[in-house]
């Protein structure tokens, strides 16, 4: 029998893949002869093609932002789209409103072309040898996949994070390609500590016994505990502090049952005075990285942080990030979160402020909020409100230019 | 709108860059965006009022003025707007620097604590007053900063700032000939226009 989805939910979606023929030059110099770029779209595209909404992944993320693969898929929210939270009918990026678009970043691992998949040169897996891809290739290859798609303008590019970034890269390189940009807990550029934590990613999968210098596939298995490690890592960057000591510390009675619970559960309820885990937040970590090295490709983690690490929108204006903003001719909407301590509200402060030098139009807001990093795929209702709201007025400045 | 609104939108010019600080709900910046193509920005706290900004497609910035003004650059707006605000701020003299490093023009509006309801008020009853205009209790009231028209005019002497208009109304925001004659004693809304004397 088939499920009853809720009424805000897209329900099943099937995934499209576009081949491009045309050789892509990339920001290394080298090129890529040819590659394809899976996607989904949810909502209708209207008659004037106006009301697309192009939705840009963070590092981990793909192209399914919302809605189920299958109906086997949709007994499990765990196979839910990632964006489910805002993506759907009535929700915050309404699909009765917009045609919404979310692709798989090229050098993902979904789908579209990347190390996981066959080098048609060789009829080998790229695997090392895919070129390195930075922001600025993906929102190239976005508007490559733009143009197939017949739209000549976004309503709105949206992203979080990693997303984000590739928002403000849309806003600077292409200003006649999009209305309104929305970037979410993002940076103008990485810290050396981001950095130094991608470094720790990197260092763990390469040195995997099973990594092989990038050829596992090859070898016929992968660097599971480099990947599980450096996601691990990754993950306590997502979360707060606080995140964490709530999630880990209801039951914690053990060392001081009268006092404050500090986020310490253990597993057994027992120390082991041995090696293994005795807290819940190690076996949770441990799941995490153990699902993910599952279902993500090394290499491409290794692009993600590298995309991540070179992303600096200024340096073609002498480190002048106002203006590059000065290029862009769309309103902006920026959004961070309290307790974000991979990208605080000082670094989207900073984005506003260079957005306020290169005078444009921008609305900026700082959410109260617990979870962290992670908070901007989670439904806060302040954060969905603010979005909503926005997306409101830019699909009334659609309607009221078409009348 | 609001008449002491009324008053202020008279002082923009259509076209020009506005800041308003504490710029509540935004309909202030809508009205000037709408009718002379103003280029708006707000800077507010309040979730609500954010909200209701964002609804109307008002450029608004979640911050905080009192941790400062730093991000914005010199000259970079033609006038900056503090409306109701001024009491409330932990360092008015400094703010009143920092909108006429920001703005090229100030429009300041501020209740004038010299009214006779407040000076009759405190003689009488020796305590603070409390009216529907200023509601709050001393120890809870966000309005720390209070002066009167006097006050501030002195401020703006110390300062070397330029009073380009002043005009103050009742708290229904109406003048009248008296109010303009015993502006300190009858006014109970102060509304000034001021620039850098040059």
């Amino acid at each position: 029998m088939s499920r009853q989805f809720p009424s805000d939910n897209v329900g099943i979606v099937k995934p499209q893949t576009v081949h491009f023929d045309e050789e892509l030059t990339l920001r290394s110099g080298k090129s890529l002869n040819g590659f394809d770029l899976v996607f989904e779209t949810y909502g209708e595209l209207n008659s004037s093609k106006s009301n697309a909404i192009l939705i840009c992944h963070a590092l981990s993320g793909d192209h399914h932002a919302a809605g189920y693969h299958s109906e086997s898929d949709a007994k499990s929210d765990a196979k839910s789209g990632w964006w489910d939270n805002c993506i759907g009918p009535g929700k915050a990026i309404d699909t009765n409103l917009f045609f919404v678009v979310s692709l798989n970043n090229l050098g993902g691992c979904a789908g579209s072309t990347g190390p996981a998949s066959i080098d048609p040169a060789t009829g080998k897996y790229f695997g090392p040898d895919f070129p390195v891809v930075t922001v600025r290739d993906w929102v190239n290859s976005q508007a490559m996949l733009s143009d197939k798609l017949g739209i000549q303008k976004w309503a709105a590019v949206v992203g979080g994070s990693l997303g984000g970034m590739q928002v403000m890269r849309w806003a600077i390189s292409y200003p006649e390609r999009i209305e309104h940009a929305v970037c979410i807990a993002a940076a103008p550029k990485l810290s050396a500590q981001n950095i130094a934590f991608n470094e720790v990613a990197r260092q763990s999968i390469t040195n995997d016994a099973n990594f092989h210098g990038g050829r596992y596939l090859d070898a016929n298995t992968y660097p599971k505990q480099g990947l599980m490690l450096a996601r691990m890592v990754g993950h306590i960057t997502y979360l707060s502090d606080s995140a964490m000591g709530s999630k880990f510390g209801k039951n914690s009675t053990l060392f001081d049952p009268n006092g404050d619970k500090f986020g310490r559960d253990l597993r057994s309820g027992t120390l082991s005075f041995g090696f293994d885990v005795d807290f819940q937040v190690e076996s949770y970590l441990q799941y995490q990285g153990e699902r993910f090295s599952e279902n993500f490709d090394a290499n491409t983690y290794l692009l993600m942080t590298k995309a991540l690490d070179y992303f600096d929108p200024a340096i073609d204006f002498d480190g002048d990030l106002s203006q590059a903003f000065e290029q862009a001719s769309c309103k902006f909407l920026i959004m961070s979160f309290s307790t974000d301590w991979r990208f605080p509200p000082a670094r989207s402060r900073e984005i506003v402020e260079h957005l306020l030098k290169a005078k444009k139009d921008v609305a900026y807001l700082e959410i109260e909020a617990d979870q962290g990093h992670d908070s901007f795929l989670l439904p806060i209702p302040r954060y969905i409100d603010g979005l909503r709201s926005y997306l409101a007025r830019v699909f009334k400045e659609l309607s009221s230019d078409a009348a | 709108m609001r008449p002491d609104l009324e008053i202020i939108q008279n002082w923009i010019t259509p076209k020009s860059r506005v800041l308003d600080l504490g710029c509540g709900d935004g309909s202030l910046l809508n009205y000037l965006k709408l009718k002379k193509n103003v280029n708006g920005i707000g800077l507010e706290i309040n979730a609500d009022d954010i909200q209701s900004c964002i609804a109307k497609g008002v450029n608004v910035i979640e911050q905080n003025i009192d941790e400062g003004l730093t991000n914005f650059q010199s000259n970079s707006f033609d006038t900056v707007l503090l409306a109701q605000t001024l009491q409330a701020s932990s360092k008015p003299d400094l703010l009143i620097d920092e909108i006429l490093r920001i703005g090229e023009h100030g429009i300041i509006t501020f209740p004038n604590f010299g009214n006779w309801k407040s000076r009759l008020s405190l003689a009488s009853n020796g305590r603070m007053p409390v009216s529907k205009f200023m509601p709050h209790n001393w120890y809870d009231t966000p309005n720390i900063h209070f002066c009167t028209v006097k006050d501030f005019n002195d401020l703006c002497v110390e300062k070397n700032v330029r009073i380009l208009a002043r005009t103050v109304v009742d708290s229904q925001h109406q003048g009248n000939w008296a109010m303009k004659a015993w502006p300190n004693f009858l006014g109970e809304i102060a509304i000034y226009h001021i620039t850098k004397n040059s």
